[in-house]
């Protein structure tokens, strides 16, 4: 099992026949995703790497079935094509695209809370590296190959920072069920809460690696849904130490501005709150290794 | 991006917030001009640069004579001014803001954010304006007032009323806030702010209201559709180093350590400068280089951190995803050839094809010390340090 994304989920991709989204998608269909076409609007009816083009996401999922939209469209039309999707009832949209404005985020959020429960589409992104189920599927941007299959999951908001923690896993024999990206900016569509949540019902995930950054409330809004919610180990570390207050490190949403803002502080809270912190990003597949040896298999809750 | 006081209270004027008669002056004579221009007895000049505290600093000067006004823009043009937000190094003045001094009755705060919480614009007031909103927070938390605004139909008026009933103003002084603050609620929308912040917000003897002092900050990733907010970028307000790395389209931060930093990818970067820490160094400088290592951004990447005379080692660390490791190294070589590198240069690459990227820098010829891990890499470049 895994979160999210498998070999079956049906998936498009939006900005499908530029030039990122060309080399995204091969990248994706060689690791097996279930990729069934995808959408760039004026050029419907054509094919593009053996799959058919649409001109609107309505017409896609109508014609594929589709359930997941990958987003590489450029910044300016994001917005506008997260909500197209949720509006042609895509239920996992994943934005890669880097830069959208964050009040665009603001109006996105609202409008995905406008369709009920059980058929909100899931947004993750955007400025993001994407979803990977180890050894099933990929909608993202990341390289496949440094992923083992297992029973970790691993939730980040930077992409590369992401990739360390793979691969040291990886050198440790360590495997992962999903690795999800939430993304570097100020406004998620997912949060840490959310895919935490989701691992915590999947039964074969048996422990979560959380990446955070300096900036924001997300780390410590997950700090308390561990303590208070989660049977599952979860292993945390905080980049950005050396961080200045007030300074935009890469990450739009990377700047310490409020109370509680730094690496630091977060790390603190997350220990409080009963997360084993890696002392070092050096050390996050070790402290993984630690916390497996520790935790013999325990039992899962039952879906709520 | 910040902008001037002045450059902000032009904008919001726009929207219908008052403010004081003022304007720019970009020299003493000119300074005088706008005096008259402005008429009365007595003035403010205050010296315009991104940073707050500016009264404290003494970078702004009541005046009451032409002879006055001259002699502080006199004082203040050209000077450096060091508040207790820019740090040691200061800021240059060289604009000022021209405007009349009013009898004050009362100051009160107002600021509008985006709330990373509750993924909101909230509209943050207080009846004591004049300190900073941290200040505020501590002292007298209970005496914030807060109104979320609701994206899908904007700010409302009764929510604006609510706050100047809320600060205790007169009907006639609420009408005249409602207006201010829907204003700069409008300005924040339509010109895709991150904040603004009107402290203090003034009542005048004679019951006017008007912003007293305004800051503006804008989203970098919506500047491409505020053309008339992006020209506003003075760039003498900022690290030169760090203006000319925005040029390259590389993300840099000048930090106070002596160990220069390429990294592809802002959380790598963190976590490395975090294991430079660890190792007992300190970063000279945040760098990402984005995803694409070609061999012209890592040549500009290498001259951007030498130009940081305090810089005695470099490490460069990268991932390799999409990229392909012996791509990087070549681009590293490359760059490391033209680019005169003259302290000690630690390269680890992970990723995909690590061992042809590590053959090229080795078979280079080229004094590049070269790491398997993280650790490993800050251990060496903290060691290689002159």
């Amino acid at each position: 099992m895994s979160i999210l994304l498998d070999e079956e989920t049906r998936v498009i991709v939006q900005g499908f026949t530029g030039d990122k989204g060309t080399f995204h998608a091969t990248e994706m269909i060689a690791y097996g995703t279930n990729v069934v076409g995808g959408v760039t609007p004026g050029k419907g009816g054509n094919e593009h790497l053996g799959r058919p083009v649409f001109n609107t996401v309505k017409e896609a999922v109508e014609r594929t079935g589709a359930v997941a939209s990958l987003i590489l469209v450029p910044a300016p039309f994001c917005a506008d094509a997260i909500m197209e999707a949720a509006d042609a009832g895509i239920r996992l949209v994943v934005t890669i695209t880097d830069g959208v404005p964050a009040q665009d985020m603001i109006r996105v959020k609202r409008y995905l809370w406008r369709y009920a429960k059980d058929r909100r589409t899931t947004l993750i992104g955007p400025n993001c590296a994407g979803v990977i189920s180890a050894g099933r599927a990929m909608m993202g941007i990341m390289p496949g190959h440094i992923y083992t299959r297992g029973t970790v999951g691993v939730v980040t908001r930077s992409g590369t920072l992401g990739y360390e923690a793979a691969a040291q896993m990886q050198a440790l024999g360590i495997g992962i069920t999903t690795s999800v990206g939430i993304g570097g900016d100020p406004i998620n569509g997912s949060s840490f809460v959310d895919i935490l949540a989701l691992f915590e019902q999947d039964p074969d995930t048996n422990a979560v690696v959380m990446i955070g950054e300096i900036g924001g409330p997300q780390e410590a809004d997950a700090a308390m849904f561990v303590k208070e919610q989660m049977t599952k180990p979860v292993i945390g570390y905080v980049a950005g130490l050396t961080a200045p207050k007030g300074r935009r490190m890469g990450h739009a949403g990377a700047i310490i501005s409020a109370f509680g803002d730094t690496a630091a502080e977060k790390a603190e809270i997350m220990r409080s709150a009963g997360l084993t912190v890696a002392p070092s990003p050096a050390e996050l597949g070790g402290t993984v290794a630690q916390a497996l040896a520790r935790q013999p298999a325990r039992p899962v809750l039952a879906e709520r | 991006m910040d902008i001037h006081e002045y450059q902000a209270k032009e904008l919001l004027t726009a929207f219908g917030v008052p403010v004081p008669k003022g304007g720019v002056a970009y020299s003493a004579e000119q300074a005088v001009y706008r005096a008259s221009e402005i008429g009365g007895m007595r003035w403010v000049v205050k010296a315009q640069i991104h940073s707050g505290a500016r009264g404290k600093a003494g970078g702004i000067r009541l005046c009451s004579t032409d002879a006055d006004v001259r002699q502080a823009a006199k004082e203040l043009l050209g000077k450096t001014l060091v508040t207790a937000q820019t740090g040691p190094e200061g800021l240059p003045v060289h604009r000022l803001l021209v405007e009349q001094a009013l009898p004050i009755e009362r100051e009160l705060y107002v600021g509008l954010v985006l709330d990373r919480k509750r993924e909101r614009i909230v509209v943050v007031a207080h009846p004591h304006g004049g300190m900073e909103i941290e200040e505020i927070a501590q002292r007298e938390p209970a005496a914030i007032l807060r109104e979320v605004v609701e994206p899908a139909v904007g700010m409302q008026a009764f929510q604006a009323r609510e706050l100047g009933f809320g600060l205790g103003l007169a009907p006639p002084q609420v009408g005249q806030a409602v207006t201010a603050i829907l204003g700069a609620y409008q300005a924040f929308r339509e010109l895709d702010a991150t904040m603004v912040e009107i402290n203090p917000l003034v009542v005048t003897k004679d019951g006017q209201v008007l912003a007293l002092d305004v800051k503006m900050s804008f989203d970098d990733n919506a500047m491409f559709r505020r053309p008339n907010v992006a020209e506003l970028r003075d760039y003498a307000q900022e690290d030169p180093r760090e203006a000319e790395a925005a040029e390259h389209g590389l993300n840099y931060v000048a930090l106070e350590g002596d160990i220069g930093c390429i990294i592809n990818g802002a959380g790598l970067a963190m976590a490395t400068m975090d294991m430079i820490k660890h190792a007992g160094g300190e970063p000279a400088n945040f760098l990402d280089i984005g995803g694409g290592a070609s061999p012209d951004r890592v040549a500009a990447a290498f001259r951007l951190v030498l130009s940081d005379k305090n810089v005695r080692a470099i490490l460069v660390n990268v991932f390799a995803g999409i990229n392909r490791c012996d791509w990087v190294a070549q681009g590293v070589v490359q760059a490391v050839r033209e680019v005169r590198v003259p302290v000690p240069l630690v390269v680890r690459l992970a990723g995909t094809n690590v061992e042809a990227g590590r053959r090229i820098l080795k078979e280079s010829g080229l004094a590049i010390h070269t790491a398997d891990t993280l650790s490993e890499a800050a251990d060496r470049v903290v060691a290689a340090r002159q």
